[in-house]
């Protein structure tokens, strides 16, 4: 049995930054689990440039970013192992985790932080009928044949969601020579930055067209055209406005899900909104000294906020191996979140969810970022947020959507200072 | 007088713009909420501009191919002109982020650096 104070359980820009910051913050030994063959996670296969304006100041490729990263841990001394999976998590923050090197290896950390990311939803997940035939891909796994392994998986192409990552992929099949027809999203709006709207679909001529699904494919062997369908304001297919595409592939951009078995099995308790953990305001899940970041978390739209929330739980993580060590005694923690004081932050009128879901005000910096998400596009709105029944901040937003992540900060002082604190609540109120 | 639709990247709002281009001479942007949305309209009637990514064959290494960028914006226009010299290139082995892969691309007087390094096999 090995022994480390603090196991990240992936490599990608969350476990970086997680890493680098808990070696910043004071601990020895601190270990990255990666099952990839690298360093880096999805930027890898991200070459489009716009990642690190926040973190760096100056826009640059997934992969650089990632290069930018991978260097700071490695200065740092953060070490790592690629190519291995992490089997099991147990709830006394035992790993077991396997590679072809080494085999089986078995590692005690005092404090685990989750950063294995997400993964995308399939077709299975939305229920369209037809055969299985081949040239289905998601978005992010063209994006891989394309950019990593250099395949291009189709030459007729029909997209099926506007998230960024089916707007990136229409414009880079597009270079590659492909002849992408059309871009169907089932909402209203797009899911995808206006960025990538204009510079992927606009700057090709390539048609978004909103309230709209696929509703057929066509093909046994392989994919021969799909049937798209406008959609009523309940997603219900519209009789007599099909659409025949012929094509040979039909990418998928539809949502991603972040990927929690490992924490699941270990008994950390799930948000059913985001599909990630329950955290309080030290990003600490249900489970005693295992933290979780990323998109394995809630899923961003920006990974330099993936690499601010990381730096914050690895900041934690050593914060919370240091008290332990100064309490000597073991804290009972099984218990944490009923017998420390906590306040729940709740979702009110068209929020959809918020990260944390609790907050200490004993525990708290002096400020918290709170990260959530609305359920519809508004244009001159509020956020409002209430201790107990009382409005405590009212802030207008020029223009809130799904698609961008909206955040707001609390003070320290404001929590501790309100007698009588019992709930937060966060909500939208339209001008 | 011409009328060009677009769509504003300064912010997440993205308003709908109506550029009124009188030749060459940007006559006004209607649609705009801020300052932004002006520029940006005008930048982008008269000379857009766009950061070209792809992907260039490594012989040797250790990945069949290595992502690269345009070092600066080009115009849009020669986007695909890029692309189709870059289709040709081949890189040995091994490359560092940064490095020039090609000078001066397409005639526009940019360069094409790596943005990622591949190891010798």
């Amino acid at each position: 049995m090995e022994n480390y104070e603090i196991v990240v359980i992936g490599g990608g820009p969350a476990g970086l930054a997680a890493a680098i910051a808990a070696k910043q913050n004071g601990m020895e030994k601190v270990l990255i689990l990666e099952r990839d063959r690298e360093l880096g996670g999805i930027l890898n296969q991200c070459i489009h440039n716009g990642f690190g304006l926040h973190t760096f100041k100056e826009e640059l490729t997934g992969p650089e970013y990632a290069e930018r990263f991978i260097h700071l841990a490695q200065q740092a001394g953060v070490e790592y192992r690629l190519n291995t999976m992490v089997m099991d998590i147990s709830p006394d923050k035992k790993i077991t985790a396997l590679n072809r090197a080494e085999g089986l290896l078995e590692i005690q950390a005092e404090a685990v932080i989750l950063a294995m990311g997400c993964r995308e939803r399939s077709r299975g997940a939305l229920n369209i009928p037809g055969y299985r035939p081949a040239g289905i891909f998601s978005a992010g796994t063209a994006q891989r044949l394309v950019n990593m392994e250099g395949y291009l998986p189709g030459r007729e192409v029909v997209i099926l969601g506007s998230g960024d990552i089916g707007l990136i992929m229409a414009r880079r099949m597009t270079l590659e020579g492909a002849n992408v027809k059309v871009v169907a999203e089932l909402m209203p709006y797009s899911g995808g930055l206006k960025r990538n709207i204009v510079q992927c679909l606009d700057d090709f001529d390539i048609p978004l067209k909103l309230s709209h699904t696929v509703i057929d494919i066509k093909g046994k062997e392989r994919v021969e055209g799909v049937t798209l369908a406008q959609v009523d304001e309940k997603g219900r297919p519209v009789p007599g406005t099909e659409e025949e595409y012929s094509c040979d592939t039909l990418l998928l951009s539809v949502g991603l899900i972040p990927e929690n078995e490992l924490s699941r099995e270990m008994g950390v308790e799930l948000n059913p909104v985001t599909s990630g953990p329950q955290v309080n305001e030290s990003l600490e899940t249900s489970v005693d000294g295992v933290f979780a970041c990323g998109n394995v978390l809630h899923v961003h739209d920006l990974v330099d906020f993936v690499s601010e929330e990381a730096e914050a739980a690895g900041r934690h993580a050593a914060d919370y191996i240091r008290k332990k060590r100064k309490d000597q005694t073991e804290v009972k923690r099984t218990e944490a979140l009923s017998e420390i004081e906590q306040v729940p932050l709740l979702t009110g009128a068209g929020v959809r969810y918020t990260v944390p879901s609790f907050i200490r005000p004993e525990q708290m910096e002096d400020s918290l970022k709170v990260r959530f998400r609305v359920g519809k596009v508004y244009r001159n709105c509020y956020v409002n947020v209430y201790f107990n029944e009382e409005q405590i901040i009212h802030k207008k937003r020029p223009y809130a959507a799904p698609g961008e992540m909206e955040e707001l900060t609390l003070k320290k002082e404001q929590l501790t200072e309100f007698p009588g604190l019992k709930k937060i609540t966060i909500s939208m109120e339209e001008a | 007088m011409e009328k060009r639709y677009l769509t504003c990247i300064g912010c997440p709002m993205g308003c709908a713009l109506t550029v009124t281009l009188n030749g060459k001479e940007v006559v006004s942007v209607e649609g705009n909420t801020c300052k932004r949305g002006k520029v940006y309209g005008e930048q982008e009637v008269i000379s857009p501009v766009r950061t070209v990514t792809t992907t260039v064959v490594v012989e040797g290494g250790n990945l069949p191919a290595v992502s690269v960028k345009t070092r600066t914006d080009i115009p849009k226009e020669k986007i695909f002109d890029c692309i189709r010299v870059l289709k040709k290139v081949r890189v040995p082995a091994p490359v560092r982020t940064g490095q020039t892969i090609l000078c001066d691309a397409a005639g526009t007087g940019v360069d094409i650096i790596a943005t990622k390094t591949v190891e010798s096999r």
